[in-house]
């Protein structure tokens, strides 16, 4: 069967068994959207190519299958860049296919001719350029295995317009993926496993750090087991939310910059640290030179360029997460740690069972209430998408998750805008799941055009806006360090109600505590998109905090102000 | 100094790959060479890094993760047979012509060009040796040089090679569905 370039590639991508493209067409890559129109393929067409990525990468975190972003050459392609560099940095599986002026004249700084491999070469896993119809089927199919293969990431194919536009005899078998042989080294030490048993059943004071790797491998039941086994108190990263139950009493909650006191002083008093598909962050570990002096490691890692990185351990097991708590677990003999446990408890005090609803009402609308009303109301069981900032402290704080894939955020990059376009992949990936998009008022501004993809999509999101005037996370940086001089922080912002509904979306702004769970009792109850702008105390800051470069045990911990205690710590 | 020896694809683009994940990683590099192997499909690469043993291993196993390098591996703490090559055009007049002579016999160098006013010396061996005879060279002045850049190779039995191609072939394809 002969079939064109854009052809061929419509048909790869139906059968690797995508179903959405997110993407803008423009003249380089026009044969593909010709082809588009005759597949089964649903395009959705954003607004911004940066929102294609992001909604690629949503669908991918909330499916944990690969999300396809698609644009031209040129701008359509560096408008990319963004997305991509934050897919890269969180380990998200996305394949960006983008038109490429036509092979006769690359290099000639034809019309929207940009090197976007070049660009992109840092922050993709891979990226290919293809000059040749016989190639594109193939090219995609090994893009399609390396974006997921061990530690994930974005791929990029690049497709010269001649190449979209010649015919080749089409193959499927034919154009199997080949990829060079490499050599895989899982860590088959033997004597470094054995020092990781020794080290397991000799510790007195373990702490488990979850990252977003236990996601990826599916290790999720693995994991319970290995934590079960070993009844080990569990530490997540700020991606590992969701990784274990956040009922269950082992867990301690986040670690890190913004972590709970209690889990910080945990890892700092550890004996044991056992780190799980996570990276040792900065904003994880503080000053390294003080971070968990007193604690021996092991490290569990797919990426062998992640051990000794940032912390030297004493352990490193490289492989697969669930592979390896498979074959550590049966070795697991001590599990009695309730001492350690019980201490734990004692660091936690009373602040973890004081209830924030019971805070009396002072007029005074507070994130954390906003945050804490929407977890109660939607029984901890949305996917929630944030962005990044204050906001997305506070959830990660008050929004108890106990699901995999239920927390979406940027946290490597750190990406303003993620949210809206984030939340929008996520929901084409569970379409029949609850999720809200939790966003900064700055974030929104950056990516808020989207919301009229939303509307030609007739999509059904449920928009949170913590709406506070300022740059929050900035501001309070400036608060703290730069004695509140707020350059640029302050932060005008358009009626965010009557831009929905200049959209045709349904919205509302609420400015009390008593409103909250009303109005998202009713957002929930819509079969359309709704939007809330939450106009919350312009001036609150996120405790406890570890400034950047401190020592992980030297927090800022929240004041003893009933106006501003608004969490359920002290 | 650390040397890393690689195994990569023969095809466009690779060199820049590798050269741009030093750069990202903030790696100086000393000298890189590139060469064909038995296998015409696979290039070998001796890198030679101002870094230290930590940043060696992040270089080796960064470089493994970029699709088109088959096999990175430091060779620096083992037994390793290290070569550079380079031609030196230095002055040379009738009166110091035949001292310059006995010094390239001492350094085991030879000449490769002869010119009224000149010669080109072509020498291989360690770096150690190479900076030796320039040393000495100097004074006579040293007009040109071209180097190579280090090639290494281990010792006896220990074999570095790049995996065959059906050893660890990533022929699988994973489904786009939900997992977890």
């Amino acid at each position: 069967m002969k079939l064109s370039g854009a052809e061929i590639l419509c048909e790869a991508l139906t059968r690797l068994g995508v179903r959405e493209i997110f993407g803008y067409p423009g003249g380089a890559i026009l044969p593909v959207y010709d082809a588009l129109g005759k597949s089964k393929l649903h395009h959705v067409l954003v607004r911004h190519e940066q929102g294609a990525t992001h909604m690629a990468d949503g669908y991918a975190r909330a499916s944990g299958g690969i999300g396809v972003a698609m644009a031209t050459s040129g701008p359509g392609a560096t408008n990319m860049v963004t997305g991509i560099a934050t897919a890269m940095m969180d380990s998200s599986p996305i394949v960006c296919i983008t038109g490429q002026v036509s092979s006769k004249v690359l290099g000639s700084d034809a019309f929207q001719e940009t090197d976007i491999t070049g660009i992109t070469m840092p922050i993709t896993k891979h990226n290919v350029v293809v000059t040749h119809v016989e190639d594109i089927a193939r090219t995609i199919r090994e893009a399609f295995v390396i974006a997921k293969s061990r530690r994930p990431g974005p791929v990029l194919v690049d497709i010269t317009k001649d190449a979209q536009q010649a015919s080749a005899e089409f193959d499927w078998d034919a154009c199997a993926p080949k990829l060079p042989p490499k050599r895989i080294r899982n860590n088959h030490d033997q004597a470094e496993f054995d020092r990781a048993v020794e080290l397991l059943n000799t510790a007195k004071r373990p702490v488990v750090l979850a990252g977003h790797g236990i996601m990826i491998s599916g290790a999720i039941r693995t994991f319970e087991q290995f934590i079960r086994a070993g009844n080990y108190p569990v530490a997540m990263t700020l991606l590992g939310i969701g990784c274990f139950p956040a009922k269950d009493p082992l867990n301690l909650g986040m670690m890190g910059m913004h972590g709970e006191a209690w889990v910080n002083h945990a890892i700092q008093e550890a004996d044991l640290l056992i780190a799980i598909g996570m990276r040792f962050d900065d904003r994880v570990t503080g000053d390294l030179r003080t971070y968990a002096k007193n604690a021996r490691k092991i490290h569990i890692e797919i990426d062998r360029a992640e051990i000794n990185k940032n912390v030297k351990v004493d352990a490193a097991l490289v492989g697969d997460a669930r592979e390896v708590l498979e074959n550590l677990t049966p070795h697991i003999q001590t599990r009695d740690h309730s001492a350690w446990i019980r201490h734990i408890h004692e660091l936690k005090g009373d602040s973890a069972v004081r209830d924030i609803q019971s805070l009396p009402d002072t007029g005074h609308l507070y994130a954390a209430h906003v945050i804490n009303d929407l977890w109660k109301e939607t029984h901890g069981e949305a996917i929630v998408v944030t962005d990044v900032g204050q906001h997305q402290m506070w959830e990660a704080q008050y929004y108890h998750h106990n699901c995999p894939r239920t927390l979406i955020t940027s946290g490597g990059l750190g990406t303003m805008g993620f949210a809206l376009p984030a939340g929008i992949g996520a929901k084409f990936a569970k379409p029949d799941s609850e999720v809200w998009v939790v966003v900064g008022d700055g974030g929104f501004q950056m990516t808020m055009s989207e919301l009229a993809t939303i509307v030609q999509e007739k999509i059904n999101l449920k928009i949170a806006i913590i709406n506070n005037g300022y740059l929050g996370m900035v501001r309070q940086w400036q608060e703290f360090f730069y004695d509140k001089r707020y350059v640029a922080t302050p932060l005008v912002a358009p009626d965010f109600v009557a831009l929905a509904n200049a959209f045709g979306i349904r919205a509302e702004r609420i400015t009390t505590r008593a409103e909250v769970s009303p109005s998202i009792r009713a957002a929930r109850e819509a079969t359309e998109t709704v939007l809330l702008d939450f106009r919350v105390e312009q001036e609150d800051s996120v405790y406890p905090m570890v400034p950047a470069g401190a020592s992980l045990h030297d927090m800022i911990r929240r004041p003893h102000s009933p106006l501003v205690e608004t969490a359920s710590d002290a | 100094m650390q040397t890393l020896v690689a195994y990569v694809e023969n095809k466009p683009g690779v060199l820049n790959r590798v050269a741009s994940l030093a750069r990202r990683l903030a790696i100086n590099i000393d000298s890189l060479t590139v060469g064909p192997t038995e296998n015409e499909e696979i290039a070998r690469m001796t890198i030679v890094a101002h870094t230290d043993e930590r940043g060696a291993h992040r270089l080796e196993a960064s470089l493994e993760k970029l699709v088109d390098v088959l096999v990175a591996e430091n060779i620096s703490s083992r037994a390793v047979l290290e070569r550079d090559l380079a031609l030196i055009k230095v002055a040379a007049d009738q009166q110091n012509r035949p001292h310059l002579m006995e010094l390239i016999k001492v350094f085991r160098a030879r000449v490769v060009d002869v010119a009224p006013e000149s010669l080109i010396i072509e020498v291989s061996g360690t770096v150690d040796k190479i900076d030796g005879l320039l040393e000495v060279l100097r004074p006579f002045g040293v007009l040109e040089m071209a180097r190579t850049g280090r090639i290494a190779m281990t010792r006896g039995s220990d074999l570095l090679q790049p995996p065959s191609p059906d050893a660890e072939n990533s022929t699988l394809e994973p489904a786009n569905s939900s997992a977890t």
